[in-house]
C-alpha cells in the first residue's frame, strides 16, 4: 500500500519541473557588510538591544564579576541558578558569595522533571554565557548545553547574560559562516534579542509575556577598549 | 528657455481612448488630444477602436478578453507611439496583451503593440518634456493614481510631477493617498459593501485634503470617486488630468 | 484531496459575512488603526525602496530554488532530521494529520499539550480534533489564547486577537482566570495571562508547535517569536510534535538569513524578533532538559495541486508574514472573519482555493480590486493580482475546457448566462460596427439609462452616457494647429 509520504512525493514529481536558480545569498552579504571596527559593531549592538529593553553594561575580565555582584544586589535578586563548572559559572559564585546578603545559588544539576516547581516558581534569575553576538539587527547566539540548559534562559524571570565582545560579529550571516554552524548544531540553538514581549493586545507592547521580564547583557570589552567611548556616539 | 525636444520625439501619435472614456468622459478624451496636439504632434485616432479587454481579463474570462483585445492589434500599423488616457488600460495592454496572447498566432504583434504603449501622463512628462505657463489662479490640488497604473507604469511620479510644475499649483497628500479607490472593475459590482466602504474613504480623504478638486489620468477611479462625491452636499469633485492641464494652461492653442 | 475538506471549514457566504463587517463601525475602526500601526511599523524598516527590493530578490530567489527542488529536499530533511533524532510522518489531508498527531499523544497517554502559535493547526482544526478525544490543547501565545478564550477564530495570521479590544480582553480575562481581577491596564492583563500559562506549561506534557523554516542540510526546525511561549511549548513537555506544510522547507542553514532579515520586518516591522530558535534534536542524554521525543509532521492539504502548476507555485513562496493583509484595502474594512478561512486577506484568497476548493472558496478570489498592494509589500514578491486573475480563470472555467492537471472546484462558479453576457459582450466590443451601434444607442437614448444601477447606485450617482461618445465627435473634429513654441514655459 502505498503511503502518505509516497502519494504526496509522486504528486510533487509529477509536477513541471523548473530549473532552480542558485541564488548569491554570500554575494549578498558580501556586497551588504561594510568593513567595521569592534566598536562600530558594539554600538550597533548596544543601539539595537537597548530599544528592545535590554539592560546593556560593559565590563572587562578582571571586573565582571563585581559588576555582576552589584546588579544582582541592585536588584534584590534573592536566587541565581548558574553553571559553577563552567569558568564564567566558578567566578559568578566566588563574586556572588561574597555579597553582605548573599543569594541562593542553585544549579541545574538534575533533570528538570525533578524540580520544575521549584524552576517555576523558586528561582529569581539565571546566569549564563553566550557564544557569539550579532551586532546589526542585536541578538545574542545562545548555544545551551548539559551545563547551561536551554530553560535557564527562558524560565527564571530575570537573565543575565556574559557576552565576549570578540565574537560580536557583523550579521546573522557571518556568524553562522564563521562559526560553522551548518557543521554541528546543538539540541537547540537561540537568537535572543531581548526580553520576552508582546503586542496582541491592542498593538500595546508589554514586557515579560512568557519568559524573562528583564534581560541583562554584560558584555566583556578587550582591556584596551574603554567603555566611555562607547557611550558617545561618534 | 524652450525644452529641447527629445531625439525619440515623434511626430504623430495613436491615440486609444478607452472605452470609459468614450462612453462617459469623452471631453477628457478630446481635451488630451488637444494638449498633444498643442505640444506638435499629429495624433491619430483609429474608429475601429473600442476597449483593451481588461473588464472581460480581470474577470477571468480570458477568451472573450483575447477576442476584444485582438480587435485593436491591427489597428496600429504605424511605429508611433499608443498613447492611453487611463493607467490601468494602459497596464493592460502593455503589460497583460502579451500573457493574453501567449501561445497564440497573434503573440508577436501583441508584444509589438504593447511595447508602443505609453500611458499619457507619462508621455507628456518624460517624452514631450510637457512645462507649459499656468495661468490659472493660486490653488491646492491632490492627485489620485490608478493602482494598477502606480504598480504597472509607475505612472504617478510622472501624474504627480505635472502637476507640481505647475507655478500657482500646491499639490497637497490626502490621507493614504495611494490605498485604492475600490473601483477594480467588476469589483465594484460584485462586492458593492466593500467597493462603497473603499470609495466613501477615499472621497473624504480627498476632501479633507485641503485641495479644491483632485486629478486623475485613470477613467475608472474618476467615474467611482466622482459617482461617491455627487451623493454628497459639497461641490468637490475631480477632473481628468488631461482637462486640468489644459485649462491651467491657456486652453486651445 | 478528500471530500471532507469542503465540510471542514465551511465558508459561510463571503458576502454576507463581509456585509455584516463593513456596515460595523467599530470593527472598521480597530482594524483601520491596527493596519496604520502596521503600516507604519513596516515602513519604518524599509526606508531605502531599492535594499527593500534587493533583500526581496534574494529571498525570492531562495524560495524559488527551495520550491524548484521541493521533493528532493523533502527527503533530504527526512533523512536528516531521522538522524538527528526527530520523527518525520507525513499527512496528505487534515484528518490524517489529526490522526497521527492524536496517535502520538495517546501513546504517550498525554492529557494537556500546550501549543505554540500554529497556523497549519488552524488549518487542521487540532484543538477541536484532540478536545474531542480527551486531549485539553491550550492556545499559548498571547493573541491565540485570547482567541481560544472567546471561543473565536484568529483574524489576522500574526496578530490573531488584532480585532479585540483592551475592554474585550479584560472581560475575557475576568471570566475565564481564576481570580483574575477586571483590568484594561495591558501590562496588568499580560501578566494574569503569564501566570495562568506558566501554570500550563509547568504541568503540560505534549508541546504542540508550527515551524517557520526547515533546514534540509542540518535538519533544524527554526520557529520565530517575541513571547517566548514556542520555547516553552518545544522546550518543558516532554514530547514535542511541530506540524508545517510540506513547502516550508529551505535547503541550507544559509537560506534562513535573508528569510529571517525580511520575515519581521515585514510582519510587525522588527528588525528581529526576541527569539529564533533553532530546534535540531530530541535532548540528549547528558541533557537536562528538552522533549525527549520530537516528532515533525509535514501536511500537504492542496499544496502540492498549487505545485503541479508552475503559475500557481508561486503561491507556495509564502513565509506567512502578513504584510499583504496589513496592506490589503479590503482586509482593512472587513477583517479577517469575514473570510470564512484561516488564512484570511490576499495570502488566504489564492491559498485556500488550494486547501479547500474552488467550490467553497469561489467568492475569494474575487475579493479584491486588483490593486496590488499585497504584492508591493510582499518580501517574497507572490505576484498575488496575477494569481487572482487566474483562480478567476479557473473558477469560471467551462466545462468543454477542463484541463489534464484540474484544481479542485474548477469551474465552479461557470454560470451559462454569465458565460452569455460576456460573450455579448466580447461580440459588441471585438467589433467596430457593433460597437459603434452600441455606443450610438447608449449615447442617443441615454435619458432611457436606468437611474438604479445595482451595487454602483448604492454609493454612487448612476453612470449616464455623454451625448456623444468621443469616436463621434472626433469624426467632426479638425485637428488644432500645433502651437508656436514660444508659449513653452521660459
Amino acid at each position: 500500500m502505498k503511503t502518505a509520504r509516497d502519494r504526496i512525493l509522486a504528486k510533487l514529481r509529477a509536477a513541471p519541473v523548473q530549473p532552480p536558480v542558485e541564488p548569491d545569498v554570500a554575494g549578498y552579504y558580501a556586497q551588504h557588510t561594510p568593513p567595521t571596527t569592534l566598536p562600530d559593531r558594539l554600538r550597533q549592538f548596544s543601539r539595537m538591544m537597548r530599544a528592545v529593553h535590554t539592560e546593556l553594561h560593559y565590563t572587562h575580565a578582571h571586573g565582571w564579576p563585581t559588576l555582576l555582584a552589584r546588579i544582582v544586589r541592585d536588584k534584590n535578586i534573592g536566587s541565581v541558578l548558574l553553571a559553577p563548572r563552567t569558568p564564567h559559572g566558578e567566578r559568578a559564585v566566588v563574586a556572588l558569595s561574597q555579597l553582605d546578603t548573599a543569594p541562593q545559588l542553585l544549579t541545574f544539576d538534575q533533570p528538570i522533571e525533578a524540580w520544575k516547581d521549584q524552576l517555576f516558581n523558586g528561582v529569581a534569575a539565571a546566569f549564563t554565557g553566550s557564544r557569539a553576538g550579532i551586532a546589526d539587527t542585536g541578538a545574542l547566539v545562545l548555544w545551551p548545553d548539559a551545563e547551561e540548559p536551554r530553560s535557564m534562559s527562558l524560565v527564571p524571570p530575570i537573565h543575565l547574560v556574559l557576552f565576549e565582545a570578540s565574537r560580536l560579529y557583523e550579521n546573522h550571516y557571518h556568524a553562522m559562516t564563521a562559526e560553522g554552524w551548518a557543521q554541528g548544531l546543538p539540541t537547540n540553538s537561540l537568537l535572543i534579542s531581548g526580553p520576552s514581549k508582546t503586542a496582541d493586545i491592542q498593538q500595546t507592547l508589554a514586557y515579560g509575556a512568557h519568559g524573562p521580564r528583564e534581560l541583562v547583557v554584560l558584555v566583556l570589552l578587550p582591556d584596551d577598549l574603554d567603555p566611555a567611548t562607547l557611550e558617545v556616539q561618534p | 528657455m524652450p525644452p529641447i525636444a527629445s531625439p525619440s520625439r515623434p511626430t504623430d501619435v495613436y491615440f486609444f481612448g478607452t472605452c470609459l472614456l468614450d462612453l462617459f468622459l469623452p471631453e477628457a478624451g478630446l481635451d488630451a488630444i488637444t494638449l498633444l496636439e498643442r505640444e506638435g504632434l499629429r495624433v491619430h485616432f483609429p474608429q475601429g477602436q473600442s476597449c483593451c479587454g481588461q473588464p472581460a481579463y480581470t474577470s477571468g474570462q480570458p477568451a472573450e478578453a483575447r477576442s476584444v483585445a485582438r480587435a485593436q492589434l491591427g489597428l496600429f500599423p504605424q511605429p508611433w507611439p499608443i498613447v492611453v488616457p487611463s493607467g490601468s488600460c494602459a497596464g493592460m495592454m502593455h503589460r497583460h496583451w502579451p500573457t493574453l496572447f501567449a501561445d497564440t498566432p497573434d503573440h508577436a504583434q501583441a508584444v509589438a503593440v504593447a511595447g508602443r504603449v505609453v500611458e499619457f501622463a507619462d508621455f507628456l512628462l518624460n517624452v514631450l518634456q510637457f512645462a507649459r505657463h499656468d495661468h490659472g489662479d493660486p490653488t491646492q490640488v491632490a492627485v489620485h493614481t490608478s493602482c494598477s497604473a502606480r504598480r504597472e507604469m509607475g505612472t504617478h511620479l510622472a501624474s504627480e510631477a505635472l502637476v507640481e510644475q505647475l507655478d500657482n499649483v500646491t499639490r497637497v497628500s490626502p490621507a493614504r493617498e495611494a490605498e485604492c479607490c475600490g473601483f477594480g472593475g467588476a469589483f465594484a459590482l460584485r462586492h458593492p459593501d466593500i467597493s462603497g466602504a473603499m470609495v466613501s474613504d477615499k472621497a473624504a480623504a480627498l476632501q479633507a485634503s485641503g485641495a479644491t478638486t483632485f486629478v486623475t489620468a485613470d477613467a475608472g477611479c474618476l467615474m467611482n470617486i466622482n459617482g461617491k462625491l455627487g451623493c454628497g452636499t459639497q461641490p468637490f469633485a475631480g477632473q481628468h488630468l488631461a482637462s486640468f492641464l489644459l485649462h491651467r494652461t491657456g486652453g486651445q492653442a | 484531496m478528500s471530500t471532507h475538506a469542503l465540510t471542514r471549514h465551511p465558508t459561510p457566504s463571503f458576502k454576507a459575512q463581509s456585509h455584516a463587517a463593513v456596515n460595523n463601525p467599530d470593527l472598521r475602526q480597530s482594524f483601520g488603526g491596527a493596519m496604520d500601526f502596521l503600516q507604519a511599523k513596516r515602513a519604518s524598516q524599509f526606508p531605502d525602496p531599492e535594499g527593500f527590493a534587493e533583500l526581496r530578490r534574494l529571498s525570492e530567489a531562495v524560495r524559488r530554488r527551495c520550491l524548484a527542488k521541493l521533493p528532493d529536499l523533502l527527503v533530504q530533511l527526512e533523512t536528516q532530521l531521522t538522524a538527528n533524532g526527530i520523527h518525520v510522518h507525513w499527512a496528505e489531508t487534515p484528518d490524517e494529520a489529526n490522526a497521527l498527531i492524536h496517535g502520538l499523544i495517546a501513546a504517550r497517554k498525554g492529557r494537556l499539550a500546550v501549543k505554540g502559535k500554529s497556523m497549519v493547526s488552524e488549518e487542521i482544526e487540532l484543538n477541536a480534533y484532540l478536545e474531542a478525544r480527551g486531549v485539553t490543547a491550550i492556545e499559548s501565545d498571547m493573541g491565540e489564547y485570547i482567541v481560544q478564550l472567546a471561543g473565536e477564530k484568529p483574524s489576522h495570521i500574526i496578530m490573531p486577537a488584532i480585532h479585540k479590544t483592551k475592554a474585550d480582553i479584560a472581560a475575557l480575562f475576568h471570566q475565564h482566570i481564576p481570580h483574575a481581577p477586571y483590568t484594561e491596564d495591558v501590562d496588568a492583563l499580560i501578566q494574569l495571562g503569564r501566570n495562568a500559562l506558566r501554570e500550563h506549561y509547568r504541568q503540560a506534557d505534549v508541546g504542540i508547535s508550527g515551524v517557520n523554516f526547515a533546514v534540509a542540510e542540518t535538519g533544524t526546525l527554526c520557529l520565530v517569536e517575541n513571547e517566548g511561549n514556542g520555547r516553552m511549548c518545544t522546550t518543558l513537555p516532554d514530547l514535542h510534535i511541530a506540524i508545517t506544510g510540506i513547502e516550508k522547507v529551505v535547503e541550507k542553514l544559509t537560506d534562513i538569513v535573508p528569510l529571517y532579515a525580511i520575515l519581521p520586518r515585514s510582519a510587525t516591522g522588527q528588525a528581529i524578533t526576541t527569539y529564533f530558535n533553532l530546534i535540531s534534536a530530541p535532548r540528549q542524554p547528558d541533557e537536562k532538559d528538552g522533549p525527549r521525543e520530537v516528532h515533525l509532521v509535514l501536511l500537504d492539504n492542496g499544496r502540492s495541486q498549487a505545485y503541479a502548476d508552475e503559475q500557481l507555485r508561486q503561491t507556495l513562496q509564502c513565509i506567512r508574514c502578513g504584510a499583504c493583509m496589513n496592506h490589503c484595502p479590503v482586509y482593512r474594512r472587513i477583517g479577517g472573519h469575514a473570510y470564512g478561512t484561516v488564512y484570511p486577506g490576499p495570502i488566504g484568497e489564492i491559498i485556500s482555493p488550494h486547501m479547500l476548493g474552488l467550490e467553497a472558496t469561489r467568492d475569494l478570489p474575487t475579493a479584491s480590486t486588483l490593486c496590488g498592494a499585497c504584492s508591493d509589500v510582499c518580501p517574497v514578491n507572490i505576484p498575488i493580482p496575477d494569481l487572482l486573475i487566474r483562480l478567476r480563470q479557473e473558477a469560471a472555467r467551462p466545462p468543454s475546457d477542463m484541463p489534464l492537471h484540474p484544481l479542485q472546484g474548477q469551474g465552479a462558479s461557470y454560470r451559462l448566462t454569465t458565460a452569455w453576457v460576456w460573450r455579448l459582450w466580447a461580440a459588441v466590443y471585438g467589433h467596430p460596427v457593433g460597437y459603434r451601434l452600441f455606443s450610438w444607442c447608449a449615447t442617443r437614448f441615454r435619458r432611457l439609462t436606468p437611474r438604479r444601477q445595482g451595487g454602483w447606485t448604492a454609493h454612487r450617482t448612476p453612470l449616464i452616457p455623454a451625448a456623444q461618445s468621443l469616436h463621434e465627435q472626433l469624426q467632426r473634429r479638425r485637428p488644432t494647429a500645433p502651437a508656436a513654441p514660444e508659449s513653452h514655459r521660459p
